[in-house]
């Protein structure tokens, strides 16, 4: 893996380009390590409290550990009336855990998310951003089967 | 039966979105071309003259806020393309970007030209990924051709934020802060990224450019409704038999968006609502689906075309939960800088989900709307003044939804 350092240091020189390295850490450890916030902070010369601000705002960011896999289950309104809570409920079941958890073999975190733009064929799950279209209780398994 | 008209989706399975020479060949690049041989202002009085307004939901005449960015006068100006999608039930923007994101860097470039710019982002939400990188190649193959010129253009991704899909919200993200509107005036095309004068449109506006360019203003304006020319794409969702997008002329009625392109409702059942323009837009009986989708039209039933999404709810549909469900949207959304909002959100949460569970007592009713009014006039930007509507709209025509639930 590499080193968030090495990482946020790759855009030290971006005009307001603490949000593209939090990305960055992000695809690489799946979350942003408190450490790295304090780093950005350094690196981008800003307080330590502007740089939490930042990394704390966006919902797509998550300060703090979390799965290898993110499981993020739209439950805007089109997917709120197709059905996302049963999607949530097989989900939860499936994996042991409630929604906001990590599984304990640290592979899988579930996350609500509101709209992600694939409303032509709800409920809506995305892992790791790539979208699963027309979800049901019952293809739960078998798409998940694809990252364990 | 109405009929599909596609100008932004000109290119729609014509062009590879890989490859710049398919678009070259579709006749690509013209546009800008003519452009920049005719002087800024004529190419800005042109823009003007076709009536062309935002399509991200203002409807702000195209031209004239390019002309506030020409005239404004400053060494360095911007463009930015808002690709930042977030309204729930849209996704008109990703299929443009998906199929012909060339259209999308031409019109940016043309509006780079007419502005005096030479430097563009386009904020594309984090969700979209894989759209990022098709933007990615279109801009290096076209960069690599010497398509754009001296114009250059960044994508810049969003991470999940409502708010930024207002322009002010966006160009706080590109500067690498918290996403939180500026106070205005003063307006980005004079004040905007790094305090510089700066444009910001819409996917389907920019997308809209090269073919205005190409066909002229007298062509544009003579399409769809007068006060708001064009075409619109719309996308349908929700429980209606075809769940897909169309582009249409901008006089379209809801009633043949909805029977024509939708195919009706789905399952044999009947129509309640259809919520139109995103999770902010207001909901719509029956008795008003003869409205021409136009900006003024639909605003003149206290409804708004906004990103032309078609949520459409069937006869079963429990409206309180669904406004239950809208209000929870706005709380999370919600900033938290201006105070009507941040607070006036969860409030409208916490009643509405009283009202869901049948604990809430008629006064409630009147308090909901009183709140609801309040933000519309006192919240700083568009989120905290939309974010009633739903619930607004719903009170007007589906009253009886609510007082069903009083015990």
């Amino acid at each position: 893996m590499a080193d968030y350092r090495e990482i946020i240091g790759t855009y030290k020189e971006v005009p307001g380009g603490i949000i593209e390295a939090y990305h960055a850490v992000q695809n690489e450890y799946s979350y942003i390590p408190e450490d790295a916030v304090d780093y950005a902070a350094q690196i981008f010369n800003i307080p330590k409290a502007k740089a939490y601000g930042v990394a704390t705002f966006y919902s797509y960011f998550k300060v703090g550990s979390r799965g290898k896999n993110v499981i993020r289950i739209c439950e805007s309104a089109p997917c709120h009336i197709a059905g996302a809570d049963k999607v949530v409920a097989a989900l939860e079941k499936e994996l042991g855990i409630k929604m906001g958890e990590t599984t304990s073999d640290g592979k899988f975190t579930l996350e609500f998310a509101e709209c992600v733009g694939q409303c032509q064929a709800t409920p809506v799950i995305t892992i790791n951003s790539k979208p699963y279209e027309d979800v049901t209780a019952e293809k739960i398994a078998a798409i998940l089967a694809e990252y364990k | 039966m109405a009929e599909e008209m596609r100008i932004v989706l000109r290119n729609l399975g014509k062009v590879d979105p890989l490859n710049v020479d398919t678009y070259i060949q579709a006749g690509g690049y013209q546009a800008l071309a003519k452009a920049k041989s005719m002087s800024q202002t004529d190419l800005i009085e042109e823009v003007k003259r076709s009536g062309l307004r935002g399509r991200g939901g203002a409807g702000f005449n195209t031209g004239m806020k390019w002309n506030f960015s020409y005239s404004a006068a400053s060494d360095q100006k911007y463009v930015i393309c808002n690709a930042d999608e977030g309204e729930p039930g849209t996704y008109k923007d990703r299929i443009i970007m998906e199929n012909d994101p060339q259209s999308v860097l031409e019109g940016m470039a043309i509006c780079g030209y007419a502005i005096g710019a030479n430097k563009g982002y386009i904020y594309c939400r984090g969700e979209y990924p894989y759209v990022v990188e098709i933007l990615n190649k279109a801009i290096a193959q076209a960069s690599e051709k010497g398509l754009l010129g001296d114009f250059d253009i960044e994508v810049r991704m969003g991470a999940g934020a409502y708010v930024c899909g207002e322009e002010s919200a966006l160009i706080e993200s590109i500067e690498g802060k918290r996403g939180e509107p500026r106070f205005k005036p003063p307006f980005p095309p004079v004040i905007g990224l790094w305090g510089k004068p700066t444009i910001v449109n819409n996917v389907e506006t920019f997308a809209n450019i090269p073919a205005i360019v190409e066909k002229g203003a007298d062509w544009f304006k003579g399409i769809g409704a007068a006060s708001y020319p064009g075409t619109k794409i719309m996308t349908l969702t929700g429980d209606v038999v075809n769940r897909t997008f169309v582009e249409v002329p901008t006089n379209t009625t809801i009633r043949q968006v909805l029977d024509d392109f939708g195919g009706g409702i789905a399952g044999g059942k009947k129509f309640k609502a259809v919520q139109i323009g995103g999770t902010s837009g207001g909901f719509i009986p029956e008795s008003l689906l003869d409205t021409p989708i136009d900006f003024d039209s639909m605003a003149a039933i206290g409804a708004t075309l906004g990103s032309g999404a078609f949520f459409v709810m069937d006869e079963t549909r429990d409206i309180v939960d669904v406004i239950d469900r809208i209000s929870k949207f706005f709380a999370h959304e919600s900033c938290g800088k201006c105070t009507p909002c941040r607070e006036g959100t969860q409030r409208l949460h916490e009643m509405l989900h009283k009202m869901k569970n049948g604990t809430a007592v008629a006064g409630d009713l009147d308090l909901v709307e009183r709140l609801g009014t309040v933000m519309s006039r006192a919240c700083l930007c568009g989120l905290g003044q939309a974010a009633p509507a739903p619930i607004l709209t719903t009170l007007k025509h589906f009253r009886s939804d609510y007082t069903g639930k009083f015990n």
